[in-house]
């Protein structure tokens, strides 16, 4: 299985991640506002706070959330799930069916204004005891959660 | 109080009245404490005190008055019920908390005994759910006798609800017999003597004893008529110090080496006496039974535990050793399960064996140790360069630093060429460790299990069952991803699997084999 192609996430996905990469921006612009306006540094440079939340923004906005979206995926066959992440740390994870205890779909605020959601699948083991696939349709996160369950004989244990 | 009445199915109850004895001591001896260094602190101020203390003995009556209210208000608003789905506790003085735990739930029923309700002839019970440490429902205190009749019912209401299929039994007239029947003691695996116990302690030399006086010290040392740290400084500023060494010097070779001597033993001899001590309280009469139920464990000297692992819920074996026990055959054998044993996650079966003790024992949890026939790999070769320029790499760049300081620095400057030699002679030590740690570092996989060896001086074997793992990670950090390697976390239920430093490939390989073992068996299938 490992050969076969993964299935990419929902796009919207990238959005939310540049949302998210924003807001972390956002304390450090308004302090580097906050600077230029009160001038402290001498003149040439009452500007240059600006560079941090310029250099963040590139990172957190434009380039991580590609980077994250290329290097996630998954692959939903018959009787597993696999999910891969990671950029720098790269994991790439399989759930039988037949080990999930419970499942759970969740949704932020921000998911649920971009139609995505998270789904989660809780196994009995201590390392990833909850394996998360995030980014998924709404739709489609309810989809494999139903045929999840209908695998997943009892519910818990 | 001294019998209790037959447990009634669906009956709310009361804990052992004696249960307010134990509390209020507790809470007692817990303030006992302060409120003794205050009485202390007020008699030494003199006679002007006497007043005060009178005072203070009277509120100490009143507390105590209070503790007892407490505790058997506490008793009183406590009551618990084995019900036919479930068990209920609801407790609380003023905002009350009712739990129910449902049969389906419940991993296991144990019983402990800490010294006080020990005395008193008190267990604590307690359903383990699995979730772990303080969110377990717990019952303190029943008679012991109760306890065990409380055990034998719950276990075997938990016994049905599994298997499910039993659809209309009444548990009020099945299970009376059945709770006597299991009275019957099963067949003892490993049992340890005193002899063994004693051979054990010697092995488990500790120093933690002087730290434990040290902290001790620390702690109440305005109790001591002087100071100790100002006479610990004294011994080194008003030079003492160099008395002591000069008294030293004064002495014939002999009796210098003599005196070296005596520290050395006086040190060793200390450490054994308190590994003797520690391992008699914890492992006293340590017993593993094989009953119908599972395997039934008993140890403890003040703080008596009897704790059942069914078997099933065995979830992998870890075989360890120590440096110096091996060498003389002793091995310590552990389960991995779902319900936890105090702090560990890890269920001492035989602590202190020898290997022709253990294998019975894993075979009857369903385990086999590694045979002849295993076909044991060792981790990628880049990952043990990896590992070696890491950790040797850091001690030379430390030392190259040290030399350049050496260069730069006006020659005042001491110690700089000792640290660089220093810092390079770790580095080779790190580097022989790694190429050794890296040869002893090992893992197979066989049709029914997946096993790892680390260490080189003590090694730990850990066997775990194919198809009850929970789910199969390939991690790369950066550096692995570059170079090829990765590690294979295994999904294990009350314990971590992982194999460090594995070919991509050959990690895949074995996560493609151990998927289609668990894939092939429902986990409600897997035998419960």
């Amino acid at each position: 299985m490992d050969s076969e192609p993964l299935t990419k996430l929902d796009p919207a996905y990238t959005t939310v991640m540049r949302i998210e990469g924003a807001l972390t921006v956002l304390p450090f612009l308004v302090i580097a506002l906050v600077l230029g306006v009160a001038g402290v540094l001498p003149q040439p440079y009452t500007w240059a706070p600006m560079i941090v939340p310029v250099l963040i923004a590139i990172v957190f906005v434009l380039l991580v959330p590609v980077k994250r979206f290329m290097a996630r995926g998954y692959q939903f066959s018959d009787d597993r799930l696999r999910v891969v992440k990671g950029v720098l740390f790269h994991a790439d994870t399989v759930v039988p069916f037949s080990r999930v205890q419970h499942l759970d779909v969740e949704q932020g605020p921000l998911e649920r204004a971009f139609g995505i959601a998270r789904l989660i699948l809780h196994t009995a083991g201590t390392h990833n005891s909850s394996v998360t696939l995030p980014g998924l349709a709404h739709a489609d996160a309810v989809s494999m959660r139903e045929e999840i369950r209908a695998h997943v004989k009892r519910e818990s244990l | 109080m001294t019998k209790a009445p037959a447990i009634e199915v669906g009956e709310w109850q009361r804990v052992s009245r004696i249960t307010v004895v134990v509390n209020t001591l507790r809470s007692a001896a817990q303030a006992l404490i302060p409120i003794g260094f205050a009485l202390y602190g007020i008699s030494s101020e003199g006679g002007r005190g006497g007043f005060a203390a009178l005072l203070f003995g009277l509120g100490g009556l009143a507390l105590l008055g209070l503790f007892v209210g407490g505790s058997w208000l506490a008793w009183y608003r406590l009551r618990y019920r084995v019900g036919e789905n479930d068990v209920r506790v609801e407790q609380g003085i003023v905002s009350r908390s009712a739990r129910s735990v449902p049969y389906d739930r419940i991993q296991d029923v144990s019983l402990e005994q800490k010294l006080l309700p020990r005395l008193l002839g008190l267990v604590e019970v307690k359903f383990e759910t699995g979730a772990g440490g303080k969110d377990e429902l717990k019952l303190s205190y029943v008679s012991e006798a109760e306890g065990e009749r409380l055990r034998e019912t719950v276990r075997a209401l938990v016994e049905e609800e599994g298997a499910a299929a039993s659809t209309a039994a009444d548990p009020l007239t099945r299970h009376d017999g059945e709770g006597v029947a299991e009275q019957v003691p099963g067949e003892t695996l490993f049992r340890m003597d005193t002899k063994r116990l004693f051979v054990f302690g010697l092995f488990n030399f500790s120093l933690v004893v002087f730290a434990l006086l040290l902290g001790a010290m620390q702690q109440l040392e305005f109790l001591l008529p002087f100071d100790p740290w100002d006479y610990i400084a004294d011994v080194f500023s008003d030079d003492n110090i160099a008395e002591a060494g000069a008294l030293v010097n004064s002495y014939s070779t002999g009796a210098q080496i003599v005196a070296i001597l005596y520290a050395i033993v006086a040190v060793v001899v200390v450490g054994m006496a308190s590994g003797l001590v520690t391992t008699f309280v914890r492992d006293w009469e340590f017993r593993l039974d094989r009953t119908a139920k599972g395997f039934r464990r008993r140890r403890g000297l003040l703080t008596k535990t009897d704790v059942v692992m069914p078997v099933h819920r065995v979830q992998a074996l870890v075989l360890k050793t120590g440096m110096i026990r091996r060498l003389f055959g002793w091995y310590g054998l552990s389960f991995i399960s779902l319900a936890q044993d105090a702090k560990n996650a890890n269920h001492d079966v035989a602590p202190f064996a020898r290997l022709e003790e253990i294998a019975p024992i894993a075979r009857e949890g369903g385990f086999a140790l590694p045979g002849e026939d295993v076909a044991w790999h060792r981790p990628s070769t880049k990952y043990r360069t990896d590992k070696l320029v890491l950790s040797a790499g850091t001690c030379f760049v430390a030392a190259f630093l040290f030399l350049l300081a050496k260069i730069a620095l006006p020659p005042e400057a001491q110690g700089l060429g000792l640290g660089a030699v220093i810092m390079a002679a770790l580095g080779v030590i790190f580097a022989v460790q790694q190429l050794f740690l890296w040869r002893f570092q090992r893992h197979a996989i066989d049709e029914a299990y997946v096993y790892t060896r680390k260490r080189w001086l003590s090694p730990r074997t850990a066997i775990a069952s194919r198809v009850k793992l929970q789910s199969v990670e390939v991690a790369q950090g950066p550096l692995a991803g570059w170079r090829g390697y990765a590690d294979l976390n295994l999904g294990l239920a009350g314990g971590t699997f992982r194999i460090e430093g594995l070919p991509v490939e050959e990690a895949r390989r074995i996560r493609a084999k151990v998927l289609d073992s668990i894939a092939a068996v429902d986990f409600a299938n897997l035998p419960r």
